[in-house]
């Protein structure tokens, strides 16, 4: 990771021009596929990075017109009532398609285009890259097929549905348990025969370079447009933002443009939480802490997704990271309550950063994210997607290292987990939940 | 065995000798190279399986060392897999049973990367994890596994997520160990791509016959005539893999120029079959041997003449 030209944080990337991230990331795939990696180092590098053809002004325009973007950020009166600091929130769920993913979907599919590739291949976990891939290829004009684990097309039916309409094909993966690891895998085998004329719109900051830096540049947007909206509202900049991780790529979309960042601007001089001096914005990923930490070496589950808090190195899907594995390099089975950070890898930078201590990872369970998911829908008035309901079950187990502004990304909505959300709330004691009485004959 | 700081030139042409075992199979006319994944579908099995077809004619044997996400298989040794972990499979049991099985040629070891990254040989793994908690564990490259391959009697090793760019510290732990590595060529690889492959394979270089995963196709693709083409400059042995699944299939594709064929997917398909139909594992290694030798002799049939040879 470069430092030295942070001249101005809010236009400088961590950029990784070999695709190495310390140890991490590189380009561990199938030779069949390297042509074609090469092929999208070039055209990120011309159009993403140089903004060749006026590729970035278009995705912009696109993101502004098409997608809604600035997303507003809120400030949320009653729970920086509760926790005792200035709470905001950055509102991703209301970028169409209710999730942060459009930005990236929109730039690869557009990308796709420049690079004159006929058609798009995805794969999606909870649904969400393959509704924000499926709205981007109709937009485009592009045929495109996505691949689903078959448990999580049973647990997001009407994100299939909705990918339907769109008139994307959705195939069912059957290999495993049928989450996002073996969509990825599928996705990777379909690349492998289509290579000449496809392009594989991977959703998150993971798999081999360009992926990577490519879907975190896509991004970005996030946490630029934080940076101008705090200084707007508060006159500085945020304390900490926080941010849920499963792969990553709404964490490094709201971690880029602070990474480099001095801090000098941090709207708190005073909240220097824990013992570290640094002056930085602080940069919390929350990841699925599942029912336990531990692993079932026997059955091979780690009954979590946590990569980052407890994961080793290792290689997956095209790059080195940090993995659940067992000890002889098997992938684990990975289990979170919400199928969108339900994956056993990490993006490679976002595991250099929690290596380096700029990005602090923290897990949160189950029964937490299900209180954060009630909390913030019984005081704001929104309701989240289960994967961004982890971040707000940090609030409530860290409510006490909270101080100055804190910045959280709402990555999602949750309509698309309402069923998910009565099943699991039924089955469990959620304190802030409301009277489930009359869902128990089911709806 | 090659020494530290020698050129890539020097390295793959000591390479390719670096087995004599390998280049004797290739010199001895075309190679039979077939492919299963060990533990399909238990340890036991697996064995007789093996030695089954080094009756039938096979002149190398690749070895599947089972991984839980095979990206570049298709279904069919995807299913292998599947059932070899199932039936316990681990890296330590493989080199075991490279140790005991009875067959008199060259083997290959094909498994990913992360296999070979993770693998320690300091034995106990609980301790590892232990002394490892939290993303630290003490990683050792691919060093121990090729170590252990070696000791076991591996001759080469073919990684299909490993291409030539990551590949440095795996092929000087091979140079280190005298094991061959074998690298994929596909349809794809082109320019300086074929030239850094070329700086770093020994043993034999594995031609992808067409695009896609492994699996049996009825078809051979005319990509495979491109590919020899691309590599006729090479002086290793070109093995071409990918699809093939008939006598008929190997005497062509060795008559257009190839020194072997690479079979995997007809080979799994029988012991599928066996799985299915509750084939005794006798009955089962008879259909393999019997495929063996119909694919061995038609590589041998497609061996240019002396006087006719295209080469």
């Amino acid at each position: 990771m470069s430092t030295d030209h942070a001249t101005d944080a809010a236009d400088s990337h961590t950029q990784a021009a070999d695709g190495k991230f310390g140890d991490y990331g590189g380009q561990y795939v199938p030779e069949a596929l390297m042509p074609a990696i090469q092929e999208l180092t070039d055209a990120y590098e011309r159009y993403v990075v140089n903004n060749e053809d006026g590729f970035m002004d278009e995705f912009r325009q696109r993101l502004a017109d098409f997608g809604g973007r600035p997303t507003p950020l809120q400030r949320a009166d009653r729970l920086s009532e509760r926790y005792d600091c200035e709470l905001y929130l950055k509102r991703e769920d209301l970028l169409h398609g209710g999730a942060h993913k459009l930005n990236n979907a929109l730039g690869q599919v557009l990308l796709a285009k420049y690079m004159g590739k006929d058609r798009i291949i995805a794969e999606t976990g909870a649904g969400q890259h393959g509704t924000a891939t499926a709205m981007a290829a109709a937009h485009l004009d592009m045929p495109c097929t996505i691949y689903m684990g078959e448990r999580d097309i049973n647990r997001q039916r009407p994100n299939v549905f909705r990918m339907k309409l769109n008139g994307s094909d959705v195939k069912p993966v059957t290999a495993g348990r049928g989450t996002l690891k073996e969509a990825i895998s599928e996705t990777m085998r379909d690349w492998a025969a289509s290579v000449e004329t496809t392009h594989y719109v991977i959703g998150s900051i993971v798999g081999p370079h360009p992926f990577p830096v490519m879907v975190r540049d896509f991004h970005s947007v996030i946490s630029e447009e934080i940076r101008t909206q705090t200084r707007e509202q508060t006159g500085g900049l945020p304390d900490a933002v926080v941010a849920c991780a499963g792969g990553g790529s709404n964490t490094m979309g709201a971690f880029a443009h602070f990474i480099d960042d001095d801090g000098a601007e941090r709207s708190s001089a005073k909240n220097q939480s824990g013992d570290e001096p640094r002056g930085r914005v602080d940069l919390v990923a929350v990841e699925a802490g599942g029912s336990s930490l531990a692993v079932d070496e026997e059955e091979g589950v780690a009954p979590n997704s946590a990569s980052l808090s407890t994961g080793d190195e290792g290689v997956l899907h095209g790059a080195r990271t940090k993995l659940l594995q067992d000890s002889f390099g098997q992938i684990m089975e990975s289990h979170s309550i919400s199928s969108g950070l339900d994956y056993a890898g990490v993006g490679p930078e976002l595991a250099h950063l929690v290596d380096e201590d700029r990005v602090t990872p923290v897990a949160v369970d189950d029964d937490a994210a299900l209180e954060g998911f009630h909390r913030l829908s019984n005081t704001e008035g929104i309701i989240p997607a289960l994967e961004t309901a982890h971040a707000f079950g940090y609030l409530e187990e860290h409510a006490d290292e909270l101080s100055g502004t804190v910045v959280v990304n709402v990555s999602g909505r949750g309509d698309k987990d309402l069923q998910a959300a009565i099943e699991e709330t039924e089955a469990r004691d959620v304190p802030n939940a409301p009277d489930m009485s009359m869902f128990s004959g089911g709806i | 065995m090659t020494e530290g700081g020698q050129s890539a030139e020097t390295r793959r042409s000591d390479g390719a000798a670096a087995n004599s075992e390998i280049a004797a199979a290739f010199a001895d006319g075309p190679a039979f190279v077939p492919y299963l994944a060990v533990g399909d579908p238990s340890y036991e099995a697996s064995k007789a399986y093996v030695e089954a077809l080094a009756r039938g004619g096979a002149d190398v044997i690749e070895l599947g060392l089972p991984f839980s996400e095979p990206i570049a298989e298709g279904s069919t040794i995807q299913g292998a897999i599947v059932r070899a972990l199932e039936g316990g499979m681990t890296p330590e049991l493989f080199f075991e049973f490279v140790e005991a099985v009875d067959v008199d040629v060259p083997l290959v070891c094909m498994t990913y990367y992360n296999l070979i990254y993770q693998y320690s040989n300091d034995g106990d793994s609980e301790a590892r994890r232990a002394s490892g908690a939290n993303g630290t564990a003490a990683n050792t490259g691919p060093a121990a596994f090729v170590a252990r391959a070696a000791d076991a009697g591996i001759s080469g090793l073919v990684v299909p997520d490993l291409p030539a760019e990551e590949a440095d510290p795996l092929r000087a732990a091979c140079d280190e160990h005298g094991l061959d590595l074998v690298f994929i060529v596909a349809p794809t690889t082109e320019g300086d791509r074929l030239e850094s492959m070329m700086e770093r394979v020994s043993g034999y270089v594995y031609v992808q016959a067409r695009l896609g995963t492994t699996g049996a196709k009825s078809d051979v693709s005319d990509q495979t005539d491109r590919s020899l083409q691309r590599l006729s400059g090479w002086d290793v042995p070109k093995a071409v893999g990918f699809g093939i699944s008939s006598g008929e299939q190997a005497e062509r594709i060795v008559a257009s120029g190839a020194d072997g064929i690479i079979v995997g997917s007809a080979l799994v398909d029988i012991v599928a079959d066996g799985v299915d139909n509750d084939w005794s594992t006798a009955e089962t290694a008879t259909k393999l041997e019997a495929k063996a030798s119909e694919l061995a002799d038609g590589a041998n049939r497609g061996r240019p003449t002396p006087t006719t040879g295209e080469e």
